[in-house]
């Protein structure tokens, strides 16, 4: 496969290598004996009084040229070196990589397909499944959720029980392999609303999570949050799984404090988790949906609409 | 040795000669010397060869005492585990290799060459093998001269099986020291041994056979580095081997109990032995060559012919070239082996021999590395305490297991959540996750130092104090 239009550099590149190799042939055979005055010496003064003696070089150094020229051909002849002539042994540094690649899949797609078979819920809890769903996690993964898989502002701790897309093995695994794509408008549904406004909603939202707030302002805040917010957050701001997180509980992507959550408000959050079932493929995806649901709050059942579902099996007080 | 000068007569043209740049090899048939030197060099022989052949045989702790696990990537000597971390060692160990080498060679010329090298130490079993099968010098030229017969086939065969069996058993025992030695053994005998196994048995046997069996000399003259740049090492008060010429021409020989002066000749007898014992065919008569390995074997022989006669010893011998211009004796010539350059090099290698000594007896048998997690910079934790994400990655170097325990200090109300007591096998490595937290107006904005130790509940002494930095946004 050559980058070149034009042919002729396949032929270029074919006669410099040639007849370098040949030449240096060549050349050793006829500068093989050299005149110089009879004596001990070449003949040659250099500096007055510094003379060269005329010794021979061992046969055998010729002989080991010859044969690094030979070997020279028969390298040629056999691997990539005379333009895009591919050589017998048919050699390719992808091919090279193709066959490292099928040598690691052969060493390593058992180990893989034993897990693939099994459920996520037993795999979660096999310990050899765990050393490798780590490391995978710790590769592909950590970079954005951290090595304790905690987060960090803008990515989800995966410790939690708070699963905006749901934490069921099969919604984990979705999301794994198709990423996902939140936002949350600006202003929620009332595009209108002025700062004053919205800073009323934050201490109200502050409130649901029992932070300290000025109560005033919460009360106002409760009804423009009615108007503009609970049509994704709910009535009560406990969200809806696959739509808006829930607000009255401990956990913030962003930071709790009041000059965030009104940036929320003011500014919309846009947030995206890139797919991995194409780059990853399956094994990897199932070792690590396991390993993520076994880092605790996964839940067992079908997903409910309902937020009343979400704590299910954990109580709001979390892992940390 | 002067060129012409303009002087001479236009018509004596000189004469050319083509001359092939290639010989063919003669081959060297040294003659059995014995003497001091040859004592020495042989017990020489014997040292590097017992220890090369012997320690890899030798246990210690349940492993092989000297083993230089390449896939493990640990190098055991003794009591001693070399880990990649501690490579520094082998540098210093190759600078000391290399100051020790230019310090000797000053002092007295080719040391290495005459009575250390392996090219040396190989070619004289090797030749020695030759010797107890083909004879002595004469006899073995004879042998090379004779055409093929019953009686030279069998001797070749049993010299060259000789070789080739000494050869392997080297080979075998080079890669004893990658392999532990005893797998190594049953694996041999079973046939089923690993193909890079048998490839570097086969490759270091090949040319350990190759080059002490056939080439010889030939690695020396035209393969060696070492030779070529050994001239720059020398200086006027460098001892080396040295024909005395005011004492010995004009040579000639001569009835024993002739006094040489009564027939004005030296005391050369020009019997050339010292030219037959040469390994590498000189004649250190004419001087000092390069291709003297300074094996001193001329100066064994011309002594014992010296003895014969009852004429003096050392008439070759090792001296200087100040003290043959200025006719020292002994005492100048010691007292000019402390010299600037001989006083630099030792001052050089002591100091780093001392380092080198002392680096290794506190090596730590411990190693912490703090990684701290780059993309989560600080996260808010509930109670508003601000938390930095690390992995420590603990190495213990010792071959037992250790428990340790964890903490961490640098900033006011700091706390640690993770495991507070870690376990980490013998030589081996564990990765731990640990997060710090601290309340966010503790210390100031941007990075903070902080220290975690880590320490052995075992043996208090094995520490390590290592900091890291914590982020407050």
């Amino acid at each position: 496969m050559s980058d070149f239009v034009s042919g002729f550099w396949n032929y270029y590149v074919i006669s410099i290598v040639l007849a370098s190799v040949i030449g240096c042939a060549v050349l050793l055979w006829i500068q093989d004996s050299a005149k110089h005055v009879e004596g001990e010496t070449t003949g040659h003064v250099w500096d007055e009084d510094l003379q060269e003696f005329s010794n021979p070089l061992p046969n055998w150094w010729r002989w080991l040229y010859y044969i690094t020229i030979v070997f020279s051909l028969f390298y040629l002849a056999m691997y990539p070196g005379l333009g895009t002539y591919q050589g017998q042994f048919g050699w390719s540094s992808t091919g090279q990589y193709d066959g490292e690649m099928k040598k690691a899949d052969d060493q390593y797609g058992p180990i893989f397909k034993k897990f693939q078979s099994q459920d996520i819920r037993a795999v979660a809890v096999n310990s050899e499944a765990k050393e490798m769903g780590q490391r995978l996690f710790l590769t592909y993964c950590s970079q954005c959720h951290g090595s304790d898989a905690k987060g960090a502002s803008g990515f989800p701790n995966l410790t939690d029980n708070d699963w905006l897309f749901g934490g069921t093995p099969e919604q984990i695994k979705e999301t794994l392999q198709k990423g996902r794509d939140a936002m949350m408008p600006a202003k929620g549904v009332k595009p209108d609303l002025n700062g004053d406004q919205i800073k009323d909603i934050a201490g109200y939202v502050r409130s649901l999570s029992g932070l300290a707030t000025d109560s005033i302002r919460a009360q106002r805040g409760k009804d423009l949050f009615a108007e503009a917010c609970s049509a994704c957050h709910g009535p009560e701001g406990k969200g809806m799984v696959g739509v808006a997180p829930n607000l009255a509980d401990k956990i913030w992507l962003y930071s709790s404090s009041e000059n965030s959550i009104i940036e929320t408000i003011t500014k919309g959050r846009v947030n995206r988790m890139p797919a991995y079932g194409e780059f990853l493929g399956e094994a990897k995806v199932h070792l690590l949906t396991a390993y993520v649901y076994g880092l605790g709050g996964g839940q067992t059942d079908a997903p409910a609409a309902a937020p009343a579902a979400a704590p299910a099996g954990a109580a709001p007080a979390e892992k940390k | 040795m002067a060129s012409a000068t303009p002087t001479q007569a236009p018509e004596t043209k000189p004469s050319f000669v083509e001359e092939s740049l290639y010989e063919v090899h003669q081959k060297v048939h040294p003659r059995a010397v014995s003497g001091i030197f040859a004592t020495w060099r042989w017990a020489l022989v014997w040292f590097t060869q017992l220890i090369f052949y012997g320690m890899c045989w030798l246990p210690w702790n349940g492993r092989q005492a000297v083993l230089f696990d390449l896939v493990e990537r640990k190098f055991y000597i003794f009591g001693l585990v070399f880990w990649p971390q501690d490579v520094i060692f082998l540098a210093i160990l190759l600078i000391i290799s290399a100051y020790s080498l230019f310090l000797f060679t000053a002092v007295g010329g080719r040391l290495w060459c005459g009575y250390a090298c392996p090219q040396t130490v190989y070619t004289e079993i090797f030749t020695w093998i030759e010797q107890k099968i083909e004879g002595e010098r004469n006899a073995r030229i004879k042998l090379d001269a004779a055409p093929m017969s019953a009686r030279k086939l069998w001797l070749r065969s049993a010299k060259y099986g000789s070789w080739i069996l000494l050869a392997f058993w080297t080979g075998f025992t080079f890669v004893g020291y990658f392999t532990p030695i005893k797998t190594l053994w049953t694996s041999l005998w079973s046939f089923s041994l690993g193909p890079w196994e048998t490839f570097w048995m086969l490759f270091y046997g090949a040319f350990t056979y190759l080059f002490a069996g056939h080439m010889r000399e030939q690695v020396c003259k035209h393969m060696c580095p070492y030779a070529r740049f050994q001239g720059v090492m020398f200086d006027p008060d460098t001892l080396t081997i040295t024909y005395d010429t005011e004492r010995g021409e004009p040579r000639g020989a001569r009835k024993k109990g002739v006094e040489p002066q009564s027939i004005a000749k030296g005391d050369c007898v020009d019997c050339g032995i010292c030219v037959q014992v040469c390994p590498t065919g000189i004649d250190i008569r004419k001087g000092l060559q390069y291709e003297c390995i300074g094996c001193a074997a001329c100066i064994d022989a011309c002594d014992q012919v010296m003895v014969k006669m009852d004429y003096p010893k050392g008439l070759i011998r090792y001296s200087t070239e100040h003290a043959i211009e200025a006719h020292w004796g002994w005492k100048e010539i010691i007292s000019h082996v402390v010299r600037l350059r001989v006083i630099i090099y030792s001052a050089i290698l002591g100091a780093i021999c001392v380092a080198f000594v002392w680096g290794i007896a506190t090596k730590p048998t411990l190693r912490v590395d703090v990684i701290r997690d780059r993309a989560t910079l600080a996260r808010e934790v509930e109670g508003g305490l601000i938390e930095n994400v690390y992995r420590l990655h603990v190495i213990n170097v010792s071959e037992t297991p250790h428990r340790y325990a964890v903490s961490v200090s640098g900033l006011q109300g700091m706390d640690m959540v993770g495991d507070r007591i870690i376990e980490v096998p013998a030589a081996g490595a564990r990765s731990f996750a640990v997060q710090v937290r601290a309340p966010s107006d503790s210390g100031k904005k941007g990075s903070n130092q902080i220290f975690f130790d880590v320490k052995s509940l075992a043996d208090e002494k094995v520490a390590v104090h290592e900091k890291a930095s914590f982020l407050q946004p």
